[in-house]
This record gives C-alpha cells, sequence and structure tokens, in this order.
C-alpha cells in the first residue's frame, strides 16, 4: 500500500481558490482557466482532482470510468472528500472520465423539466486545452461566439453535446480538464464543429 | 485575517460546498431558481441572509467587497454586512464601484456600469416572479418548466387594460436568455437595462426562500412587455439636487414639514464621485450631502 496523495493544504481558502476559478470558467464557457490544483493520484487529472476537493462530499454521488476507476484514484476521492462511488452513470452527481472511446454520456442524469438541476455534472480529461481541433461556442457567458481548442476530445461529443442542447434546460454541464486547465461548457452553450 | 473561533468567511465548508454546487447549476440555467440547504446566518432572514451566503461561498481573501442598500453604502444593512465579511474573512472594503470585485446589493444595481471581473450579488426576498399570480409551489415550478407564462402576462395586460399601463415599477419581471421568467429583486424597473447582456456575473441568493439564482455575463434580460406597451423604466423627473445627475436613480426625500423635498442620487458612491469632480446640484451644499461641502 503505497502512502495516499495529499489533499488541500489549507481547504478553505484552496477550496475557495478554486471554486472561483471554476465559477469564472462556467460563466465564461470556452475560456480556458488554469487551478492551483495539489497532487492527485493518476490518471486522475490535476484539475479533475481539485474539483473533486471542491465539491465532492458525501452528498454528492461519483461516478468514475473504467479509466480512472483504479484503487488508488477511489481511496484517494474517499479519505479526502467521503463522497460515494457509484458504478452506474445514471446516479452520478459528479462524472469523472479520462476514456476517449465509450462515454456513456447518454446515461448521465440531465434532471427532470421541475429540476433541471439534478443533473450531472461531467469532469472530462483531454489530452489539451488551447491546441488541436477548434470547437465554435455560442451561448449566455460569450459575447458573441467564441473558439476553443481542443486536444483529445472524446468520441462523439459534439454529436452529444449538439443532443444535449436540445433538452434545455435539462442537460449535462461539462468541464474540460488537461492537467492544471479547465474550460467550462455548461448546458446552455452550444457547440459546433469549426 | 479572520475571526479566530470561526471557519474562513463564517460559513462552514460542507455548507460552501453545498451553495458552489448550487451556484453552478444556477450559472449553467440562467434564470432558473435552484433549490439550497439555505443556513441560519447571525441576522434575521430578510437581512440579506441569501445573498451572504452566496458572498461567503464565493468571497476569497484577495477580493475587495462593497456593499449597498437601496445604492447607499452608509445604512445599518450595508454596513452590518460589510463589517460582518471584513470580521470573518479579513478582506478589504470599499465604497468605490471600480474597485470592488465583488459588490453585494439590497434593491439597486450601481449606476457606474459594471466590468468583467466583477460579481454582483443580489439579496431576493422573493425569488419566484409568479409567487403573486399562484401561490403553490409545485404549480409554479410546473410553468416554469414548461415554460408557461401566460398568467404573467395577463397580469400586465390586466394593468394596461386598468391603469392605462403597466404600473409594476420595482422587481418588474424579467425573461432571461430567452427562456426562464425571473424576478429581477426589488430593483426598480430603472435598473433592468443593466441587466441586459452585463459583462459582470450577476448571482441571486434568497436566504428565506432557499432559492439560488444567476445571470452569466453577455446574457440576454428582457423586460417583459407588450409590442404596443413597450417597456418603461420608471425615473423621477428631476435632477439630483446635490450633484445634478439627470441620468441616475432618484431618492425622494422630505426635508422639512412643510412640504418640502428633494430628489438625490440613491446611488450614493456616483453621487459622491461627481460631486467631488464639481459637478453640483440646485441644492448643493445642503445638510443632506453630508460633512464633506
Amino acid at each position: 500500500m503505497t502512502a495516499l496523495a495529499p489533499g488541500f493544504v489549507d481547504p478553505p481558502l484552496a477550496a475557495q481558490a478554486v471554486f472561483r476559478r471554476l465559477l469564472d470558467a462556467m460563466a465564461r464557457p470556452g475560456m480556458v482557466v488554469s487551478l492551483e490544483a495539489p497532487p492527485a493520484p493518476p490518471p486522475l487529472a490535476l484539475a479533475a482532482g481539485a474539483i473533486a476537493l471542491t465539491l465532492c462530499d458525501a452528498d454528492t454521488a461519483v461516478w468514475l470510468d473504467p479509466a480512472l476507476r483504479t484503487a488508488e484514484v477511489v481511496a484517494w476521492l474517499r479519505f479526502h472528500t467521503g463522497c460515494r462511488i457509484v458504478g452506474a452513470a445514471e446516479d452520478a452527481a459528479f462524472a469523472f472520465a479520462a476514456d476517449t472511446v465509450a462515454l456513456p454520456f447518454d446515461r448521465l442524469p440531465i434532471g427532470s423539466d421541475e429540476f433541471p438541476d439534478r443533473s450531472a455534472t461531467a469532469v472530462v480529461q483531454v489530452a489539451r486545452l488551447g491546441a488541436g481541433a477548434p470547437l465554435c461556442l455560442a451561448g449566455p457567458g460569450i459575447e458573441t461566439t467564441t473558439r476553443l481548442h481542443v486536444q483529445g476530445l472524446p468520441a462523439g461529443f459534439v454529436a452529444w453535446r449538439a443532443r444535449n442542447h436540445v433538452a434545455y434546460p435539462r442537460g449535462v454541464d461539462v468541464v474540460l480538464v488537461a492537467g492544471t486547465q479547465i474550460a467550462g461548457l455548461p448546458r446552455s452553450t452550444a457547440v459546433t464543429e469549426g | 485575517m479572520s475571526l479566530p473561533g470561526y471557519n474562513f468567511a463564517y460559513l462552514d465548508e460542507q455548507t460552501k460546498r453545498m451553495i458552489r454546487r448550487a451556484l453552478l447549476k444556477a450559472v449553467a440555467i440562467p434564470g432558473y431558481q435552484v433549490p439550497f440547504a439555505s443556513r441560519e446566518m447571525p441576522l434575521a432572514y430578510g437581512w440579506g441572509t441569501g445573498g451572504m451566503q452566496v458572498t461567503a461561498a464565493v468571497i476569497g481573501p484577495d477580493d475587495v467587497l462593497k456593499v449597498i442598500d437601496q445604492g447607499a453604502d452608509d445604512t445599518t444593512n450595508a454596513v452590518s454586512i460589510r463589517r460582518f465579511f471584513a470580521l470573518t474573512a479579513g478582506v478589504r472594503t470599499t465604497e468605490r464601484t471600480v474597485e470592488a470585485t465583488i459588490i453585494q446589493t439590497r434593491h439597486r444595481i450601481p449606476e457606474t456600469p459594471l466590468t468583467a471581473g466583477q460579481i454582483l450579488v443580489y439579496q431576493v426576498p422573493q425569488p419566484e416572479p409568479l409567487r403573486k399570480l399562484e401561490p403553490r409551489e409545485t404549480e409554479t415550478r410546473r410553468m416554469h418548466a414548461l415554460a408557461e407564462y401566460g398568467l404573467m402576462h395577463v397580469k400586465l395586460y390586466e394593468d394596461i387594460a386598468r391603469h392605462g399601463r403597466i404600473t409594476l415599477s420595482y422587481d418588474y419581471p424579467v425573461l432571461v436568455n430567452g427562456r426562464h421568467v425571473m424576478a429581477p429583486s426589488p430593483i426598480p424597473s430603472f435598473d433592468n437595462p443593466k441587466m441586459h447582456r452585463s459583462p459582470a456575473l450577476q448571482l441571486f441568493g434568497a436566504g428565506r426562500e432557499k432559492r439560488i439564482y444567476a445571470v452569466p455575463p453577455y446574457t440576454s434580460v428582457e423586460s417583459l412587455a407588450f409590442e404596443d406597451h413597450p417597456f418603461h423604466p420608471w425615473k423621477a423627473n428631476a435632477p439630483c439636487g446635490l450633484c445634478g445627475a439627470t441620468d441616475s436613480y432618484l431618492d425622494e426625500v422630505v426635508v422639512d414639514d412643510r412640504g418640502g423635498r428633494l430628489f438625490v442620487c440613491s446611488d450614493t458612491d456616483h453621487c459622491t464621485t461627481r460631486r467631488a469632480a464639481g459637478h453640483r446640484g440646485a441644492a448643493a451644499g445642503h445638510a443632506l450631502a453630508g460633512a464633506g461641502e
């Protein structure tokens, strides 16, 4: 048994700093934002770990895709956040994913018409932000349109986002993560290729 | 730093996580009211507990906080809340709109246009714009789900039928992002146009009613109206007595027992800044202007 990686050194201030950048990223979709993240057990990206430490606790059900469901990641999340790890994507409040081939996007909860907030937030790890294929974004938080370059986007992501956007105000909110960088794609953002 | 014996910014971390999750969902669904487990704060519901909980979840040690109550920085509510966060979060506070990174407000939007880095936190007494028309939460929730806002339009129509115009002068309902009808909190309708495509992030907290909602930057916020009865923001037809401003929202102040009255800027920072720049109104030098004149 290897030693568990540490969490936040000063939880109130560190969580506030991460949350504020995350709020910024979600309020301004497509803007690439850097987080100050403590070490996280690979293959969990540093920023994904920081988001988990900031938002997850005993009240949140966390789903990990097979690529991330390693003993180290599970032990680290359980110890530092006390979150419930669930086996079914349908139960997730937070879904962390690193696999780029077979993500069960359509199985994540999108909320109901009355309570569209009871939906999952997907934290999706990609290879790079700010480089790679361009996505064109429009919607609240964006003055006209903006471009976000992403390398290593999961297969079928744009088509799924189109389905997700049609269900508005229901839908899944996405945070793209690469290393310590993040970019928010809330459900209100229309995503197209190019 | 912060007050010994208390967590940073007063609230415990689990509460902050709960509020932060609600805030992120609120930002993702502009104008939709997210239920949250509102806590008791060390002041009564109705004194801005919702706004304070939002501020506490958002604020960091590098922030500069401004708190206004009806536009004024120097009223009891504004002074107490500003001191509360200076004490519990150790943040710098200001009365200048341009210096603030977070502005908590009761019933006004500052006259100085907000910028991209700023967050405006509204204290909201009644988050449900349809509540006076439909008391049942299950029904209003269904109406929002179906975007069924006919009742609101009937209310506005009846106003026109009875009075010849829409008589709402504050808490004037808005349509956010073309989807959700939202209560802008009891700001004067004069302030409604400032919400539309504002570069600042706008967060709303209703403590007693346990709701959080948000308007992200550059989001469409349209005041409800009819093609033949367009929206008219209401304002007193006078210049500010102290600084002479003709474009700011005014408070009417009774100054004596002989019917004397004075119109002054409701935004004290706006008025002070203008007077410091040499602008003079008809009543310049009046005792209301404070010791500075």
